[in-house]
């Protein structure tokens, strides 16, 4: 089967330091890829390169087996209607209201009426559980994990077939972190799409994932399911999933 | 050893790759106005901010500097008995220099520095980056909205600050200075010509373009939260006015020639 999307060699440069030294990847439709690692390791930089937010220096990225990174930007405009993202603090516009920021896309992108949008965003907000009265309030007025959920809900009110998390259970608490696991492990099967999320939170990783793999200086160093992940046999995700301070990854405080 | 003009060097390369950043920024940002899809809503809610919330700013810059013009030339105006000259002199300062150049300078501080922490603010909280994934360009709806607002709004702006300021000069001429009225108007009206007006319009207009343009490069390019957005509104004033200094006198000497 061919992969929704495929990281080929991927390579970038910042600051003279080696972020990405060959990042090799590839996750099929319907399953969810966890990138876990130490903070500073390249995984937003991988998420970055991989939205088009950045241009790798080297290597290709591939959604349904075609390249993006030398495409025109108008045509990877397109390809880019396929992406969903969440980011790690919500990124919600403050000049606009909740239900304008999940209809954003609808609205601006897609040229839909604005009666229309509202309505999807309404039902969006459903989806993920947050109070429809909370629609025509500012960001600023939300909780983080509000805030999350209106993320979420813009993330996928075009079903997209792929989508993008980057950390989305920091700076949560617990119970609310489990609930936003709950609701991406049911938006990914209920959108059947791709899912590719960065964290270091491993329990976040355990739920979300079928698949993990390992970042550590800009190479990936182990991938498997995740059943696999306590018997990775790899003294770096063994001392990374135990959170312990010793062992082959340096501590950098 | 270290060599005295490698420091001097770097600096000379530093403001030719800074000015070639700017200058392919602003190209982007003028393509971008031209090129769909238009956001005709953003655009509406530009003209409001940019111009019709700097009304009061402008009223009040234009009304105190043409009062103190008219004060200035009765008081240089009497040393060669040319105390009558106040009406025109004020209206010629006015149209074509302290109108724009002032309305651009006070803009700088409220609409540079505005749009500068504004866009990096969406910078620093990836909001930018969030529009992108969302399939929305930020130079057409974040950018050109700000840069064709500012440049339609400041020669309105530009052109209520010199009726202004001219009634400004007027007020004192007339309460102050025992100025007739009516020869007053006749007077400013009789020496006034288009192109003095026009000269201030178009300076206006550039004004406009340098103000939004240099607010959104610095937004657009702040890294580093809090100090990072502050660097860019600091940036963005300062850059602003010196630009805005600089090609007055450009404009002003090419109108004179």
């Amino acid at each position: 089967m061919t992969a929704k999307l495929q990281l080929i060699g991927l390579k970038k440069k910042l600051r003279g330091r080696q972020v990405l030294d060959g990042i090799d990847l590839d996750v099929a439709p319907g399953t969810s890829l966890v990138i876990i690692g130490g903070s500073g390791q390249g995984k937003s930089v991988t998420l970055k390169c991989t939205l088009g937010l950045m241009k790798p220096d080297a290597g290709q990225v591939l959604v349904d087996g075609a390249e993006i990174t030398k495409m025109p930007v108008e045509i990877r405009a397109r390809v880019m209607r396929k992406f969903g993202m969440l980011f790690q603090g919500a990124a919600l516009f403050d000049s606009l209201s909740v239900w304008e920021n999940i209809a954003f896309r609808l609205i601006y992108a897609d040229n839909l009426p604005r009666k229309d949008a509202r309505e999807r965003a309404i039902e969006t907000m459903r989806k993920v559980r947050l109070a429809p009265e909370f629609a025509d309030v500012r960001p600023i007025e939300l909780s983080g994990g509000m805030q999350k959920r209106a993320g979420l809900a813009r993330a996928i009110i075009a079903k997209p077939d792929i989508l993008f998390f980057d950390e989305p259970t920091t700076g949560l608490d617990p119970i609310t972190a489990d609930a936003i696991n709950d609701l991406i492990v049911e938006m990914v099967k209920e959108l059947n799409c791709a899912a590719v999320s960065i964290t270091h939170d491993m329990p976040s990783a355990r739920k979300i994932a079928d698949e993990i793999a390992m970042l550590h200086n800009g190479k990936i160093v182990w991938r498997g399911a995740t059943s696999t992940l306590d018997a990775s046999g790899n003294a770096m995700v063994d001392q990374f999933v135990a959170g312990r301070a010793d062992g082959p990854i340096q501590a950098v405080v | 050893m270290i060599n005295p003009f490698a420091p001097i060097g770097r600096s000379t390369l530093g403001i030719f790759a800074e000015t070639g950043r700017f200058s392919m920024f602003a190209a982007r940002a003028i393509a971008s106005i031209f090129s769909p899809p238009y956001f005709v809503g953003q655009l509406g809610r530009q003209c409001f901010q940019i111009g019709y919330l700097s009304l009061p700013v402008i009223g009040l810059t234009a009304v105190f500097i043409g009062a103190a013009l008219a004060l200035n030339i009765y008081v240089g105006g009497a040393r060669f008995n040319a105390e009558s000259f106040v009406p025109n002199i004020v209206v010629l300062g006015i149209t074509r220099e302290l109108g724009p150049v002032l309305a651009g300078l006070m803009l700088a501080g409220r609409v540079s520095a505005g749009i500068a922490a504004e866009i990096g603010t969406m910078r620093v909280t990836e909001q930018i980056d969030a529009m992108t994934t969302l399939s929305t360009d930020p130079f057409k709806f974040l950018i050109a909205p700000r840069v064709l607002a500012a440049v339609l709004t400041l020669p309105v702006l530009v052109l209520v600050a010199d009726i202004i300021g001219v009634m400004g000069g007027y007020l004192v001429a007339v309460n102050s200075l025992g100025f007739n009225g009516a020869t007053y108007l006749r007077n400013t009206f009789n020496f006034l010509e288009n192109q003095d007006v026009i000269l201030g319009l178009v300076k206006a207009a550039v004004f406009g373009f340098i103000i939004a343009v240099m607010g959104a490069y610095q937004g657009y390019n702040s890294s580093g939260g809090a100090l990072g957005v502050g660097r860019a509104t600091t940036n963005a004033v300062v850059g602003a006015i010196v630009l805005i200094l600089a090609v007055n006198y450009l404009i002003t000497a090419f109108f004179v020639e």
